[in-house]
């Protein structure tokens, strides 16, 4: 990298005592982006940015709420009534979650399909379910903050959780509520770390950025780029393809966020939360339900806790279970099969887990478990074991212009 | 006298190596107690507060509760289950073989009075309040408690026959003041 000469000497001066001009233009201009990036590859900046307007909501929003289990629930209708644009703040936040977990969840199937797991990106893979997690741990705690019944009972079962672990358990769940149950010091503790999480999230995300500028952006091919003649400079070519998808999904998110709101909410969540009366059927919120319906699967309480965290954690194994060196499943005629075999599993999994756990559906949860299973802990390996992929192309070029045509690129480049 | 003064030397250097290891493990171990010491506090802030705690008992009176009635008391902001019990529940419960039970127990280890049984309305699985307090309320196959979050099913005593849950309904600590009137915590 050259030294960018800085005309402005305010700029100049600050950079030189302080790099901060270089390295942004270095990593949000200049960062050289494979030129073959589908708008798949869109999912991780619309992540970033729904992040960045989770933050300026919850902020406004904390200035309005009021974290005490007498007053929290009015708090929140007081916002919905009399605060200056209280409904949109709160609307936006509310579905924000939701829409935040599309993106992130997209994103990671992305990665999954064209196997941006694999060496030399396994750290970035790990940093992204690390994200994942305290995404997840983020959007529990916020649900519970208008302390409607759904809320309460919610933050019951999953507390209740951790008393499976054995000895240890039952202290653990009171330490965790402050308490003999869920009350008013585990709302504050839950707003608390809920206004934490999200910062603790942005610096994860700049390590996930870190990792990513290091390795490079993977892409649909799955191969290396092999010089400048595979790369576009991100800004002002991907910085436009990220900002029309953004537009895209501005549209579908605001489109609920004005005409259908409560689209994934609770109908239970509008009555206070009641310490004495459980509803009669308790679901999570829909990004939860697959994890939930693992939960439910297992007759026995602490398999079935170990099985739902297990269900992420196999993840972090993933770089090792698929050891196939092709990336990309466009060159990977079984595994692209059973990718989309999980993704249906994984829907499946959400299906039963918004359902009770009787019948027909109780078996279907526990064939779609083992599945699930079954898939990263044999089916990967056996494939990544016997599977014949099909010829790489030589480079990214090739399968547009052609091998001659993608030759001649390269030396028109180095001439 | 060049040789001795090179074993001094190396002598010396392999004394100072090994103060140094021991230095620097002994600063980090002390590093590391201070560290969990400091923490601690703020680990054991989270834990019930001495006003939560002082909630941890409440005092009700039986009186009023008929035969086959089944009231909930709250105690530390949790639901406490009186069931006033027929002749036909407490028989239902005592006539039941332990080694069927999922978490065996007998009837009387879990009353001091056969007709009031007194129990945290908790499930054991995750923790979702059983129904089965009013009469229109499920009560299951054991004409019991029913626990709707999971289908969890409980005896006429209060202990687990059917669904996720590991354990009986739990047994709070409580005392017969007068022959109607208990003190539970």
């Amino acid at each position: 990298m050259s030294e960018p000469a800085w005309k402005n000497p305010a700029v100049k001066w600050i950079d030189e005592r302080m790099p901060i001009f270089t390295v942004m233009r270095h990593s949000a201009i200049e960062y050289p982006t494979p030129k073959n990036l589908s708008y798949w590859w869109n999912f991780g900046s619309l992540s970033g940015f729904m992040l960045v307007l989770m933050i300026a909501t919850g902020v406004v929003l904390a200035m309005q709420y009021t974290p005490n289990s007498e007053l929290a629930f009015d708090s929140v209708e007081r916002i919905m009534r009399d605060v200056n644009y209280g409904w949109l703040l709160r609307y936006v936040h509310m579905n924000g979650a939701s829409f935040f977990f599309i993106a992130v969840y997209i994103h990671i199937f992305r990665g999954l399909y064209y196997g941006s797991y694999k060496t030399p990106r396994e750290l970035l893979w790990w940093l992204g379910l690390v994200i994942l997690i305290l995404m997840m741990a983020t959007a529990f705690m916020g649900y519970v903050l208008p302390w409607g019944q759904m809320s309460f009972w919610g933050a019951t079962v999953i507390t209740n959780l951790f008393s499976a672990i054995p000895l240890a358990g039952k202290h653990i769940v009171t330490w965790l509520w402050g308490g003999f149950a869920v009350d008013n010091p585990t709302l504050n503790r839950f707003f608390s770390l809920h206004y934490l999480l999200p910062f603790v999230i942005v610096a994860v995300v700049f390590l996930h950025l870190w990792a990513l500028h290091t390795s490079k952006s993977n892409n649909p091919l799955g191969i290396d780029t092999k010089g400048p003649q595979d790369t576009i400079p991100f800004h002002p070519y991907y910085t436009v393809k990220d900002l029309f998808g953004l537009g895209v999904f501005l549209i579908v998110y605001l489109g609920v966020v004005f005409f259908v709101p409560n689209f994934f909410g609770e109908p239970d969540n509008f009555i206070p939360a009641n310490p004495l009366s459980t509803p009669q059927h308790i679901v999570p919120e829909w990004y939860f339900l697959p994890y939930y319906a693992i939960l439910r699967s297992i007759p026995d309480k602490l398999l079935g806790v170990i099985a739902m965290f297990s269900s992420i954690f196999v993840l972090f194994a993933l770089p090792w279970l698929d050891f196939s060196r092709v990336r990309s499943a466009r060159f990977r005629p079984v595994y692209k099969k059973v990718y989309w075999l999980l993704l249906i599993d994984v829907l499946v999994l959400g299906y039963v887990g918004a359902n009770p756990p009787e019948g027909p559906i109780l078996y279907v949860g526990r064939i779609a478990t083992a599945y699930y299973f079954l898939h990263w802990l044999v089916i990967v390996p056996l494939i990544a074991l016997f599977e014949r992929p099909k010829p790489l192309p030589t480079s990214i070029g090739t399968p547009v212009l052609g091998a001659a045509a993608a030759a001649s690129a390269r030396t028109m480049e180095k001439a | 006298m060049a040789s001795s003064a090179q074993s001094g030397a190396h002598g010396a250097q392999g004394a100072g190596v090994k103060r140094r290891d021991f230095l620097y493990l002994a600063t980090g171990a002390a590093g590391a107690i201070g560290a969990a010491i400091a923490a601690w506090p703020f680990i054991y802030s989270m834990n019930p507060a001495a006003d939560v705690l002082a909630l941890s008992t409440v005092e009700v009176d039986l009186a009023p509760v008929q035969t086959g009635q089944r009231i909930t008391v709250k105690w530390r902001s949790q639901p406490v289950f009186v069931a006033h019990r027929t002749e036909d529940e407490v028989k239902a419960a005592d006539d039941v073989n332990l080694e069927e039970l999922r978490d065996p127990q007998a009837d009387s280890a879990r009353v001091k009075k056969p007709e009031w049984l007194i129990m945290v309305g908790i499930c054991t699985h995750l923790g979702c309040v059983p129904l089965g307090q009013k009469p229109s309320d499920p009560r299951g196959e054991w004409k019991g408690w029913f626990c709707p979050c999971h289908g969890s099913q409980y005896d006429t005593s209060g202990r687990i026959r059917k669904g996720p849950a590991p354990a009986n309904l739990a047994i709070p600590q409580y005392a017969f003041l007068t022959d109607t009137t208990i003190r539970i915590g």
